[in-house]
């Protein structure tokens, strides 16, 4: 049995239709990378898969459980389900060091000083030792998401969702947090959208093809960036090929 | 009941009239006062020397510092002593421009302080000396971004002119006691005074929105401000 | 001769500031609870509740405090509801400012991100969690500025009182004043410096406590 299972997913946001109907599986500390032009639903399925945005019709399944069951706890589901937002939602009032705990402390009930201490490991894995004592607004958007990272990271969730978790950066500032999302690879699944090729080419177990609110075609890198099979997915790839280049970023 | 009320309102209306007509003088002239008053203790602090702008603080700071009733009774009752006389109404109209001026000076303040720094470049660059870069530029964009705070103003003038009646201005809220006293129906007076304020209050705002849309520029001064009172 | 009827005055002036501020106090104490409770009814609760809450905000915003104190404690007898003084003032300032400041809270919970929550259900935080450690928390921070403008607003208010015959200091300043008119002048200039005095401090304090509490970097949008 897989450990996450999307299975028909539709969302419409009035009568605009996001998701069509999207299925697909995850394995333990696998990677797996959607990519797609923008507008195509990306970010809504993962909004769907942890319930941010309760999807219309279909189901989502995390270790046996349903999380689409109304009557399932949503809240134990979503501390298995880590998060990482395209603008950091970092807590504004709260430290990073604070930022990073405060689930451990309020969700999980752990002792504070015993949730600071895993706080304060989680940010040392993620290179922000040094800034445990800074806020949101004085820390570059590079540290911000790798404080959001960290936040994910300590409550030892099953999956962490990436949404465009680079794309509100600075491009000197992508490669930092590309690192620490490739130093994740095996030890968590992920399931990351995003547009750097180099770092799905690179460190995806598998990538998923989104366009118009459905899987167009998955499979391996290599498959997929050399022999796709899909006129569609070429046409993709060549042309965000030929915007970036032979774009190594993070690669 | 309802005939004997309707009967009671038709009475009392030549008085509340009369009221409401001191009412709107107090609030039209003390605003506009006021507003010029205001302006000169405005570009005082952001463009006088060292002791315009001093000054131009301690006035502020002194008006927004006290009580409106406070400096009513001061020029009310206390300038006699020193042999200044004012009819009420003269009194209640200086207080209340006088009082108007410190608030409007902090918002067209900080109006012209978010204008100014580039723009001022700008027009200097273009040849402008001080005065006419303050009247072509600097001005004409503070005062569309201090609309909505001299929206409340207004309001706030409206309302608080009401304090004049404690100096024997015989305003809207003057008149309803007058009526009151006499009839002993204090709470219809009052229930009826407060429906003239209220929609004093929403008809004016509705003007005042209107005509900075009508005014507005895109791009400047969008942003309402959710703050309706000045401390 | 009138410096001695001065000095001789000055403790029933400290009587008078001793009842502008309790008038001051229990109603920003009623002001605030009455305003944090409004501002989450029209955030948080079933529409009718919060339509009628804007309708209870715009009455009173639109109704000047002098005829509010008249309407309570010359009105309200006539339905069988007779207050004192003071409490008739105290029940008109905090009723006028809980409708003030429930627009503070609601601005200031408007303001927070979406993303704030968010973030916070993406950790299992329930509704009732996300608002009781991001929401209220930030939205304190964020109300402090507006808060404390309108502590010195009704400070400064309570000198109304005065047209309901509460014996608050402009009261105090007038019984003086009868006995003595040669020191009105003096007498209202003494008033209006402890108003400032009052007004100053009290505007010193609250920026003390909004600097302690300052989300660093995240300017709190200050009214001023």
């Amino acid at each position: 049995m897989a450990m996450l299972e999307v299975k028909d997913i539709y969302k419409s946001y009035g009568k605009v239709p996001i998701l069509k109907g999207v299925s697909f599986t995850m394995e333990k500390e696998e990677t797996k990378v959607i990519i797609g032009p923008s507008g195509t639903g990306k970010s809504t399925l993962l909004r769907c898969i942890n319930q941010l945005s309760p999807p219309d019709k279909g189901q989502v399944w995390l270790d046996g459980e349903e999380i689409t069951n109304p009557k399932t706890n949503i809240n134990k589901m979503r501390e298995k389900i880590g998060f990482v937002f395209q603008d950091f939602n970092l807590f504004n009032h709260l430290t990073a060091l604070r930022n990073v705990s405060i689930g451990l402390e309020k969700v999980k009930k752990i002792e504070k000083d015993a949730a600071q201490k895993r706080a304060l490991q989680e940010l040392t894995r993620v290179g922000l030792e040094a800034q445990v004592g800074q806020y949101p607004a004085q820390l570059s958007g590079g540290q911000k998401q790798r404080v959001g990272i960290a936040r994910a990271l300590a409550m030892d969730p099953d999956v962490i969702l990436f949404d465009e978790p680079t794309s509100a950066l600075d491009p000197e500032l992508i490669g930092d947090v590309l690192d620490v999302m490739k130093s994740l690879c095996g030890k968590v699944a992920m399931l990351v959208v995003t547009h750097e090729m180099g770092f799905a080419r690179n460190v995806a177990d598998e990538i998923i093809f989104m366009e118009g609110g459905i899987i167009v075609e998955q499979g391996s890198p290599k498959e997929m960036f050399t022999n796709a099979k899909m006129a569609r997915t070429k046409e993709f790839l060549g042309r965000i090929g030929a915007l970036y280049g032979e774009d190594e970023t993070g690669g | 009941m309802a005939a004997d009320f309707a009967q009671f309102f038709l009475n009392s209306l030549p008085d509340l009239f009369n009221g409401l007509g001191y009412t709107l003088l107090l609030t039209f002239i003390s605003i506009t006062a006021g507003f010029f008053l205001g302006i000169s203790l405005a570009l005082g602090r952001v463009y006088g020397n060292k002791i315009v702008n001093g000054f131009c603080v301690g006035y502020i700071e002194l008006i927004r510092g006290t009580p409106l009733l406070v400096q009513l009774f001061i020029i009310y009752f206390g300038l006699p002593s020193i042999g200044i006389i004012f009819t009420p109404i003269q009194a209640a109209l200086l207080g209340l421009s006088l009082n108007s001026a410190a608030y409007q000076a902090e918002y067209l303040r900080g109006a012209i302080q978010s204008v100014e720094s580039g723009q001022m470049s700008a027009a200097r660059s273009l040849g402008m000396n001080k005065l006419q870069s303050i009247g072509h530029v600097i001005l004409p964009q503070a005062l569309r971004i201090s609309i909505p705070a001299w929206s409340n103003e207004f309001i706030y003038l409206l309302q608080y002119s009401s304090i004049a009646y404690i100096i024997q201005v015989a305003e809207l809220t003057a008149e309803g006691k007058f009526i009151a006293a006499h009839t002993f129906r204090y709470l219809e007076v009052f229930a009826m005074i407060a429906v003239i304020y209220l929609v004093l209050t929403i008809v004016s705002t509705e003007i005042i929105d209107r005509i900075a849309k009508r005014l507005s520029i895109p791009g400047i001064g969008a942003a309402k401000q959710v703050s309706l009172r000045e401390g | 001769m009138a410096l001695e009827t001065l000095i001789e005055s000055l403790p029933s002036l400290l009587d008078g500031l001793i009842v502008t501020l309790l008038l001051t106090a229990v109603g920003i104490l009623l002001g605030t609870t009455l305003g944090v409770v409004l501002a989450a009814g029209r955030s948080y609760a079933s529409r009718p509740i919060a339509y009628l809450i804007l309708i209870y905000e715009k009455v009173l915003r639109g109704i000047p405090l002098l005829v509010l104190f008249f309407l309570i404690y010359f009105g309200f007898p006539q339905i069988g509801i007779n207050l004192d003084a003071f409490t008739a003032a105290v029940l008109g300032l905090g009723l006028r400012s809980s409708a003030y400041q429930a627009q503070i809270y609601r601005g200031a919970i408007n303001s927070i991100p979406e993303g704030q929550i968010h973030a916070a259900f993406s950790l299992g935080m329930s509704k009732l969690k996300a608002i009781r450690h991001v929401i209220i928390p930030q939205m304190l921070r964020l109300s402090i500025p507006g808060w404390s403008n309108e502590f010195t607003i009704l400070l400064k208010d309570t000198s109304l009182a005065f047209g309901i015959g509460v014996i608050e200091l402009m009261r105090q300043g007038r019984y003086i004043q009868v006995r003595d008119s040669s020191l009105v002048l003096i007498v209202f200039l003494l008033i209006a410096l402890i108003y400032f005095i009052l007004v100053f401090s009290a505007n010193r304090i609250m920026r003390v406590v909004e600097k302690k509490y300052q989300m660093a970097g995240y300017q709190a949008e200050a009214h001023r």
